[in-house]
């Protein structure tokens, strides 16, 4: 949309919209350098010819790919782990929020509850006993190691909790005047209202399983267990890690595609889905966070 | 009658998730335990030996604690400095922006990277700041001589501060856009009438008009001061940078996970974990007080 007429485009307006463009360019550089190189011969990305357009196109670091059993592995796990933990993390976070945004009037217990919550938000026992907790229930090398220990994202249900509180009274009012008890209003009313909020936090647990790769690292044993992230990690940066010489880089230049190639593969599903829920997230975040 | 029935279904409801909060929340608090005991696995926390405070003290008397402090500070601090700086004059930029269709451009590109983890950004960087990668191609250029960035002291705590500015800034400059839309037009209005020019309007409108909440975010932000990012560290880090770059978070890794030294990683790992909570007692307090904030 252009600016209305009475509003003349001036030099700083065009200054600002070169500078802005700049900045959102950089935003955007690595990531085009990075399916270049996936997308470029061998000898071209070891001499390191490749800058923002491949060098020699070629497809080959993605059929490469292809025979690598062990990325489909971690790819599958990953895909799992999505669709387990981000379903519990859908249907516990809106189960905490509806009660929790509760006026204490109408439920007495609600402050207890946000009490625990909020404190075992900012205080924890640490790493050690956290392993030795998830060790012990035997959830080592399972899916549930990954999926359980955040089944509830407190973020997200403080975030869901606040859109809730905003919601027009009234509407709750004439509802449980119509006789509905709190299961229906939270179905009926609650959930079709709050659409925006769910699909951001929704969004948020998506991408924080799909990216995680700690829990992958410590938790998983088996090399067939390991998420996406935790392979790509190992793959990439613990090679480097060792690399304290340069004669070692020599051993990574012919790798060096392939990683990226697996680097483009593993980012695409947020890149994929993420423009379509971005819409949502603003308002999300905006009327979830800060409460007038 | 009827509201003691909702409390019964209130309480149904938060049941479930109240039973993996308890499970993965309260019980590893028990685990703390461990950092006042010569901690040995199979023997548990009921058969290994207490030795008292001495993790702590000896925690205290490694050479190493005030360089990982001096780290995670230096690195955080400077992160928080600039993940104000930045996101508020990225959100001026796009609030003075007349061409509204590339705003919307704009903003979904920039939140992107905040969507993408450490492991791919950090493969990324590895590859773009290694001897053949395209920024040193750059440098190679201008200065004649490549960079080892991720393998030198000095430059790795720049790279980790910048690269923090780079992934965050656009979603940090959400809540900075927010509090722009909500300034009030008739001010403007006013400050057009008293002859204010475009940058009198930003100096003496919008600034004012934003700072609430860059107090805001700035004193939730020192609550955070001990947590200096460990996915990015652990995934940039080498052993030839642990002197600029190893913080708290990293270090607990290391000798608890790594080196077996469980009551010291315990001890480290639970006074960092006070120290935060008080920190964002703090800082929580000070928003409820002069931001008027409320997280519920």
């Amino acid at each position: 949309m252009l600016p209305s007429a009475k509003q003349r485009i001036k030099a700083p307006d065009i200054l600002l919209l070169l500078l802005m463009s700049f900045i959102t360019l950089l935003c955007l550089l690595p990531l085009v350098y990075i399916v270049s190189l996936s997308l470029s011969g061998k000898s071209a990305a070891a001499a390191g010819r490749v800058t923002l357009f491949p060098v020699d196109f070629t497809f080959y670091s993605y059929k490469y790919m292809l025979s690598d059993h062990r990325f489909f592995d971690s790819f599958a796990v990953s895909v799992k782990r999505v669709l387990i933990g981000g379903a519990i993390n859908f249907a516990l976070t809106i189960l905490m929020a509806f009660p929790l945004a509760k006026e204490r009037s109408e439920f007495k217990s609600r402050n207890f509850y946000i009490w625990i919550i909020v404190f075992t938000m900012m205080f924890n026992g640490g790493l050690i006993p956290w392993y030795m907790v998830i060790k012990n229930l035997h959830l080592i090398d399972t899916i549930w190691a990954l999926t359980l220990p955040t089944a509830v994202p407190i973020f997200n249900v403080i975030l869901l909790m606040n859109f809730f509180r905003n919601l027009p009274k009234e509407i709750s009012e004439a509802a449980t005047v119509d006789g509905a008890g709190p299961w229906r209003m939270l179905l009926r009313i609650s959930v079709p209202l709050a659409l925006p909020a769910i699909a951001t936090v929704t969004l948020f647990s998506v991408v924080n399983h799909w990216n995680a790769f700690f829990d992958g690292m410590i938790l998983m044993n088996k090399q067939s267990n390991i998420p996406l992230q935790t392979y790509i990690q190992q793959l990439v940066v613990q090679p480097v890690i060792s690399a304290t010489t340069r004669s070692e880089d020599l051993i990574n230049f012919s790798q060096r595609t392939f990683n990226a190639a697996k680097i483009v593969v593993t980012m695409l599903p947020i890149l994929v889905i993420y423009p379509f829920l971005q819409k949502y997230f603003v308002s999300g975040i905006t009327l979830g966070s800060v409460k007038e | 009658m009827g509201k003691k029935s909702n409390a019964l279904q209130y309480h149904l409801m938060l049941a479930p998730g109240m039973v993996f909060i308890i499970i993965f929340g309260i019980i590893p608090l028990f685990g703390i335990a461990i950092a006042f005991q010569d901690f040995i696995p199979v023997k548990g926390i009921t058969g290994s030996k207490w030795v008292g405070f001495d993790n702590f003290i000896y925690m205290f008397q490694l050479d190493d604690s005030k360089r990982i402090l001096f780290n995670t500070l230096y690195i955080s601090i400077l992160k928080m400095i600039m993940q104000v700086l930045v996101p508020v004059g990225t959100a001026l930029l796009l609030h003075e922006l007349v061409f509204n269709r590339s705003k919307r451009w704009f903003q979904t590109i920039i939140y992107l990277p905040h969507f993408l983890s450490w492991v791919i950004l950090a493969g990324i960087l590895t590859d773009m700041l290694s001897a053949q990668g395209i920024v040193n191609k750059i440098v190679k250029g201008l200065f004649g001589d490549t960079v080892f960035f991720l393998g030198s002291n000095f430059w790795f705590p720049i790279v980790v501060v910048l690269s923090d500015v780079w992934k965050e800034f656009g979603f940090n400059a959400i809540i900075f856009l927010a509090a722009l839309t909500a300034i009030n037009p008739s001010l403007y209005e006013a400050a057009e009438i008293d002859g204010a020019g475009r940058l009198r309007k930003i100096w003496s409108v919008t600034l004012p008009g934003i700072l609430p909440t860059i107090v805001l975010i700035t004193t939730l932000n020192i609550g955070q001061v001990l947590n200096a990012g460990f996915d990015q560290i652990y995934n940039l880090y080498n052993p030839l940078v642990y002197q600029s770059g190893d913080i708290i978070d990293t270090y607990v890794y290391r000798i608890g996970l790594v080196q077996y030294q469980f009551g010291l990683a315990t001890a480290v790992g639970s006074m960092k974990s006070l120290v935060g909570f008080v920190l964002i007692f703090i800082s929580y307090r000070l928003a409820a007080k002069y931001a008027n904030y409320r997280i519920f």
